[in-house]
């Protein structure tokens, strides 16, 4: 080791420097590459969208168009459940549901979120005919290690169930992580909701369902906990804390 | 190729092997190996950090102050783990996801600091490059025999083709449920340490 390189000063410069290279180097990859990830990102939640209003065999490759055409997002305010104005786009349920002053704590908090945001943006999906076909509603309740992310597909009764697609989600692969598993989504479309007194009866049963129960989905095997949570969740979103005044609202009607 | 440069880039695959003999980078090991193209997929972003890391503080090494190598080290590894991270944000999302954190905690990963503290400082840029390439087989291999036996018998695929079918998928295969977990490849790795050192007895620590 020479002692010229040693001194304070030419250290300092020499971090200095190199700090600065690196410094450029992230900044020019995080920029440059930014609108590739927000397309992305977009991307897969379109098809997730799709994917819960049945229509991804139908788009095929062309995620982008199918979506343009078909759906159309809509901000609601959860509490009074009427629809709003504000960026469907850049609305992001996360930050808002960190957020104190665009979130409220549930008063009862049974998929376990600790704080729900105001607002929430779903999804409209029209038919070939452009008449109302599906309603994506987004959901997001504990599992069995995190929050799990989907959404639920429901045909404009908002009873009969399309789908229960999960998008996010950390559960254990092979048990929990069985959600996404086709053949569990399978077992989901044509039940009901809510029963005739109009309450929810949406269940996942432990061993599996009866046949003909129009109310309930054989829960995973392995994961009676991210059975519950699936449970719980769709039993939250859909209930007065959730979509509730949405949804009597829609049924009256109240939708344009 | 020259059997110096022979040595540098396969030497770490089985004679040097960064997970077997010197048991770096066991961490990432277990987490990412669920299946194969995830194993895949870590095993390009090290060998590309390695190797970049590699070279780029074998070009500096002789500026580098030794008071302060390992934080140079760590800015330059840092950068280059932010770098494969964002452009794998950017052309493979879905597999971004899946790998979350894993990406961001190669920076921790041992076997990047170990090869730049314990080579790239002292030779030259041409063969750190190619001993950072060397060290990231060496741990992909591993990591791919962990991966191949995990989504095999684990799941009853590879490469998410189903090779073995499931039984909650109508088939007859029934999943191992604790090679689905990450701490089975322990139990992997360790067979692999031994089966190299049955094959090299010298690899062998001596009491």
């Amino acid at each position: 080791m020479s002692n010229n390189k040693e001194t304070f000063g030419k250290t300092v410069v020499f971090v200095f420097v190199v700090c600065l290279v690196c410094a450029a180097l992230v900044s020019i990859a995080a920029v440059g590459l930014k609108p590739l990830q927000t397309a992305n990102k977009l991307l897969d939640k379109q098809t997730k969208i799709l994917e819960a209003s049945g229509l991804l065999a139908e788009a095929g490759k062309d995620i982008v168009g199918t979506y343009n055409k078909r759906v159309v997002a809509k901000m609601i305010n959860l509490e009074t459940g009427e629809i709003i104005d504000g960026d469907t786009d850049m609305f992001d349920e996360r930050s808002d549901s960190r957020d104190v002053t665009k979130s409220t704590k549930p008063k009862n908090d049974i998929a376990g979120l600790s704080r729900r945001a105001d607002r929430a943006v779903i999804y409209l999906v029209k038919s070939e005919q452009g008449q109302l076909d599906t309603v994506v509603l987004p959901i997001v309740g504990g599992g069995l290690w995190d929050l799990m992310y989907g959404f639920v597909g429901l045909a404009t009764d908002l009873n009969s169930v399309k789908s229960v697609v999960y998008s996010d989600l950390k559960e254990t692969p092979g048990l929990g992580a069985e959600v996404l598993n086709p053949n569990w989504k399978a077992l989901w479309p044509g039940k009901k909701m809510f029963d005739e007194q109009n309450n929810i009866a949406i269940k996942l049963v432990k061993g599996g369902a009866k046949k003909g129960d129009i109310h309930g989905v054989d829960g995973l095997s392995g994961a009676t906990l991210t059975s519950d949570g699936v449970q719980r969740t769709i039993h939250f979103w859909l209930g007065d804390e959730g979509y509730g005044p949405f949804i009597t609202k829609f049924r009256n009607g109240g939708l344009d | 190729m020259s059997s110096d440069t022979k040595k540098v880039l396969f030497g770490p695959v089985v004679d040097n092997n960064p997970i077997a003999l010197q048991v770096l980078g066991v961490c990432s090991a277990l987490a990412v190996t669920s299946s194969m193209a995830n194993a895949l997929v870590m095993t390009l972003a090290v060998v590309l950090v390695t190797a970049f890391s590699n070279l780029f503080i074998s070009i500096i090494r002789n500026h580098i102050p030794s008071s302060v190598r390992i934080i140079v080290q760590m800015a330059i590894i840092a950068s280059l783990v932010i770098v494969v991270d964002q452009v794998l944000k950017a052309f493979s999302y879905q597999l971004s996801k899946e790998l979350s954190v894993y990406i961001g905690l190669i920076i921790t990963n041992c076997i990047v600091m170990g090869r730049a503290e314990a080579f790239a400082m002292k030779e030259k840029p041409g063969v750190s490059f190619l001993d950072g390439i060397g060290n990231g087989l060496g741990y992909g291999a591993v990591l791919l025999i962990v991966a191949f036996f995990r989504e095999l018998f684990g799941f009853g695929t590879l490469f998410g083709i189903e090779i073995l079918p499931l039984i909650q998928n109508g088939g007859w295969y029934q999943g191992n449920g604790l090679l689905v977990l990450p701490f089975s490849s322990f139990f992997i790795i360790g067979l692999i340490i031994w089966g190299i050192r049955q094959y090299k007895p010298e690899q062998v620590e001596k009491d």
